[in-house]
């Protein structure tokens, strides 16, 4: 190989000896640049101050039981009834009443932010993990593997997921972990077939090629070299699954399962408050309805707020 | 593209056999005949019914020789005998299921006219006062939970106002009107939470095609604006719409539960729920495998519309 | 027969032949795609073996069998004495840290989404040399071999420039401490005056580290300077492969004729003195080739021979052993392909539509190409 004449030099502050600019330029860091986006999102700064005070809230419970000298649990049977054994409304006693044990109904929905907020957690982790698991494996190995993944998910989609989680909560006791368990297994299926489409359009590209070039096992380039590049999508999903693992965790203890008395959990505590607004009592159905809109309703704007800063030009998920 | 059907029809039916044994070995696995005939009996089984489901149900044979027994059953139209309400299944399932197609059906059609017809304004009209409610309306019923509306909605116009009744179902051929009038309030409970879905599906996806140069190029030709959103930009976005409808009416017709509850609609879910809290195992077991069918059969619907709506498909 | 210059050789091609199938919807027949159609090559450890072409001609694909990312239709490929045409990818793993790849598309080859240190350190991890500290300095001190700054080692590849980010791809390539490096385009993508760069590094690691080079462009001045021995790659099959100036001075192929008439030439009077040779039509697809001699329907100097006889690669006109050329009808020295017209049959030409630059005797446009055709004789 013979030496080239160069005639033109590349500019000053890339070559190996020079001098870093005086002005750090930040780079087009692709993460970077979402978080610019989102910091300059009125709707996504509201919504992340609520998520923050409810999460404030969840841990402060303790201290507002302090102020008041009422637990989450504690039954006042004379005060906290009134003569028809019914709840007493809203005072300077009860801030937002009791419900019809005579519990204090603004301290049991403090304390149920814990259980909405853990289980919406917890199982969208459970989704992520297998939902990025299954889909990098489907959309990667292709063949079989994904032919077996796809008759997964399809018989997971067409299971009624509230007869089969109430099925279980009954046959093995409602529990944390189970709801957290059957939320996730149920949820993860949108996740994988998006992980999915987006590994398959991507193991095409050169860097796949060079990490096969390398001698890379499959395991590696999945996680290492892919997975980076879903992380956008997952981090949307995810956002938007929170609300709605939060949804059905209310929605089974609405029904009867999932944590067992006498936890404070807003879906039990409308669905008791069901059998008597009709009588008057509307603050004992109101409250607990009005924290689990505002709870799902701030994750779900921040979520879009997510979604439109990885994904500036806007996608038709819903 | 009879290669396309052939390909789906038998995934379905793949999925709907091991949907089965799922649901077969759920109920039917772990511990043995005993306990198994007692879980069947629920709670009030004496010795002699015990003894009579173990023989109906053939529980003293191997596993594979019960699924073989209920899956030729079930395929016959046979889905169990419910020991709680002395009758075959199936009839509790015949009962009930005109109450949850009357909900589903009705609402589907308000949500799919209404959830479309929003998002194609706010994709026309972007960024105006009307598109920007619509999301924000969309926004908010699609973070409320079914029972929470559903309940609001009882106590603002049929407790407050009262011209709605509280809950119940009527058939149609009892007395119309009142059917009518039982299902407005769970049709609208069902329909405001399920459209809003819609409406940001329809936007955005509009919204995408939009851009398109073909779009363009209709435009430019001079074609009507309403042709061009009409007969392009919609024609585009309908797949995916029809994915989802397919998708959302199918497990519908599994059985609303929430609202049925709510509503104290007596329809598949409603049932369903019953025999959850009574451990009535047939009855679960039938309404499962029915709910694992719509869902099944619509899709595979969807497929076949999908040949009739995109030609790409056509293989 | 080889074409041979000093250094033992490193990588021996044998008959190697690559085809892909193609779906289709309606399954009648199969079809294939003739990438790579029985080529023979070797390389001598140190050199720098081009290949050129045009797009299609199945160099890259070429590119990727040796490098074993496809498995081979037929044929042998000894590396460093080792078959490795049949290795499964655990026993192929070993043999991949001498055997690497640098490619053509600097902003698709690197992944967006990683750190560039992490991308060059890549090689350390998978083949567990290096990590941790060790790794970070052996990499940043890559970083500072092929020109980079080290302090960017934590920065993504969309903050650099194409030319740094092909020295990326270099630097990664390099980790191995490999004997080959398979250059597949590495500067069609950048900037003319960054491509001297680039090359001049490449020129240096080569004789720092005793690396052989396979380069794969589709441009002949690149190529040119880069090389010791070209080959000529059309339709998957090697035209003519000889030394590089050689191939200049004394092309023997009418295709590396037609090549050279189209290589830019600084000097603007010697530019409008020169004939430059238009092939007629475009490369036939690789689903079907020609006949015979796959170049028969574009060459001037075609006769029946070629269309029915596939001519074999060996040395014409009194070359010697280095000089290996796959034509019936080789040109002379001072032979102009002008002068020629094809002689076969009408239903092999390829024809165009009129007003076409079909040359012509009389120097008047033809009407009527046809007619023209059936006027016009072979010389």
């Amino acid at each position: 190989m013979s030496a080239v004449p160069e005639l033109i030099v590349e500019g000053p502050g890339t070559g190996p000896a020079d001098v870093p600019a005086a002005k750090k330029i930040e780079g087009r860091n692709p993460w970077r640049l979402a978080y610019e986006r989102l910091r300059t999102d009125k709707a996504a700064k509201i919504s992340f101050g609520v998520i923050v005070l409810i999460i404030v809230l969840a841990f402060v419970a303790p201290l507002f039981t302090k102020i008041t000298h009422h637990g989450p649990n504690e039954v006042f049977s004379n005060i906290g009834q009134n003569a028809n054994g019914g709840p007493v409304p809203p005072s300077g006693l009860f801030w937002l009443g009791t419900d019809a044990s005579g519990r204090d109904l603004f301290i049991r929905i403090l304390y149920g932010i814990r259980i909405s907020l853990l289980v919406g957690v917890l199982s969208t982790g459970v989704s992520v993990a297998l939902g990025v698991v299954f889909g990098l494996a489907a959309g990667f190995l292709g063949g079989v593997v994904d032919a077996v993944i796809a008759r997964m998910i399809d018989v997971l989609l067409s299971l009624p997921f509230l007869v089969v989680a109430l099925t279980l909560a009954y046959r093995y006791g409602g529990s944390l972990w189970l709801v957290v368990f059957v939320l996730g297994f149920f949820s993860f299926t949108a996740l994988a077939r998006i992980v999915r489409g987006q590994v398959i359009s991507l193991r095409q590209k050169e860097y796949v090629e060079a990490a096969r070039a390398m001698g890379a096992r499959s395991w590696r380039i999945m996680f290492i070299d892919l997975l980076p590049n879903v992380m956008a999508q997952v981090i949307v999903y995810a956002s938007l699954l929170i609300p709605l693992a939060i949804v059905g965790e209310s929605s089974l203890s609405f029904l009867g399962v999932g944590i067992p008395p006498p936890t404070a959990d807003w879906g039990d505590m409308i669905s008791d408050a069901s059998g008597y607004y009709q009588f008057g009592y509307w603050w004992y159905l109101f409250f607990p309805s009005l924290a689990l809109l505002g709870t799902t309703l701030a994750f779900n704007i921040f979520g879009d707020s997510v979604r439109d800063a990885l994904d500036p030009r806007g996608s038709t998920y819903v | 593209m009879t290669r396309f059907l052939l390909r789906r029809t038998a995934q379905a039916v793949l999925v709907l056999f091991i949907d089965s044994v799922v649901v077969f070995l759920l109920f039917f696995a772990g511990g043995g005949a005993q306990q198994v005939a007692q879980r069947f009996g629920g709670k009030a089984a004496d010795a002699a019914r015990i003894a009579q489901i173990k023989h109906d149900l053939h529980l003293d044979d191997p596993l594979q020789v019960q699924y073989g027994h209920w899956a030729w059953n079930a395929l016959h139209g046979n889905l169990g005998y419910d020991y709680y309400a002395s009758q075959p299944v199936i009839s509790l399932i015949h009962q009930a299921a005109p109450a949850t197609l009357s909900l589903v059906l009705g609402a589907a059609v308000i949500w799919l006219v209404y959830g479309v017809a929003t998002g194609i304004l706010s994709a026309v009209r972007n960024r105006s006062l009307l598109d920007r409610g619509f999301t924000a309306s969309a926004l908010f019923f699609y973070s409320m939970p079914t029972f929470v509306l559903g309940f609001s909605l009882i106590w603002l116009l049929a407790y407050k106002i009262r011209p709605f009744p509280f809950q119940g179902y009527i058939a149609i051929s009892q007395n119309p009107w009142q059917w009518f009038l039982h299902l407005v309030l769970p049709w609208l409970t069902l329909a405001l939470v399920t459209a809003a879905t819609y409406t940001r599906l329809t936007r955005g996806s509009m919204l995408d095609v939009m851009g398109e140069d073909y779009i363009r190029t209709a435009r430019s030709k001079g074609m009507s604006e309403r042709r061009v959103i009409f007969r392009h930009q919609l024609r585009a976005s309908l797949t995916p719409i029809t994915t989802q409808a397919g998708l959302d009416i199918g497990t519908a017709l599994g059985g609303v539960i929430i609202t049925e509850t709510v509503f104290g609609i007596t329809g598949l879910g409603w049932t369903a729920v019953k025999a959850i809290v009574n451990q009535d195992l047939p009855v679960i077991m039938g309404i499962t495998m029915i709910a694992a069918t719509f869902v099944v059969l619509a899709n595979l619907l969807v497929d076949v519309l999908y040949t009739v709506l995109d030609p790409r498909v056509r293989l | 027969m080889t074409v041979t210059t000093d250094g033992d050789v490193i990588l021996e091609i044998e008959n190697v032949v690559k085809h892909f199938p193609v779906r289709g919807g309606v399954f009648r027949r199969k079809d294939y795609v003739h990438a790579v159609d029985g080529v023979n090559l070797s390389v001598r450890r140190g050199t720098t073996f081009g290949i050129v072409g045009e797009t299609g001609c199945g160099k890259s694909t070429l590119a990727r069998c040796i490098a074993r990312l496809y498995d081979l239709t037929s044929g042998r490929i000894e590396f460093d004495g080792k078959d490795i045409s049949t290795l499964s990818t655990g026993k192929m793993r070993p043999v991949r840290r001498e055997i690497q790849m640098i490619f053509q598309d600097p902003y698709g080859s690197l992944n967006p989404r990683r750190r560039v240190g992490s991308i060059i350190g890549d090689p350390f991890a998978i083949h567990g040399i290096a990590s941790g500290a060790d790794r970070k300095k052996r990499v940043q001190e890559l970083m500072e071999r092929v020109g980079l700054n080290p302090e960017h080692f934590n920065r993504f590849p969309a903050e650099f420039s194409g030319g740094q980010r092909q020295r990326i791809g270099v630097a990664r390539a390099l980790a191995f401490q490999p004997k080959l490096i398979i250059c597949d385009e590495p500067v069609s993508a950048l900037d003319v005056s960054i491509q001297a760069q680039v090359i001049n590094l490449l020129a240096d690691l080569q004789s720092e580290f005793g690396l052989t080079y396979i380069f794969i462009a589709h441009d002949l001045s690149v190529v040119r300077h880069v090389s010791d021995q070209i080959a000529v790659m059309y339709l998957g099959k090697i035209t003519e492969v000889t030394r590089a100036e050689k191939l200049f001075t004394t092309a023997r192929h009418p295709y590396t004729g037609a090549l050279l008439s189209a290589v830019p030439v600084p000097d603007p009077d010697q530019s409008d003195r020169r004939e430059q040779i238009i092939l007629v039509g475009d490369v036939p697809s690789p689903i079907a080739p020609p006949s015979g001699c796959r170049f028969h329907p574009r060459c001037p100097k075609a006769v029946q021979q070629c269309v029915t006889d596939e001519p074999a690669l060996e040395s014409r006109l009194g070359d010697g052993p280095d000089h290996l050329a796959a034509c019936h009808r080789p040109m002379a020295v001072g032979e102009n392909l002008h002068d020629f017209r094809p002689a076969i049959d009408s239903s092999e030409r390829i024809i165009e539509v009129p007003g076409s630059l079909l040359p012509d005797d009389a120097g008047a446009a033809p009407a009527d190409p046809v007619r023209a055709q059936a006027e016009g004789s072979d010389a």
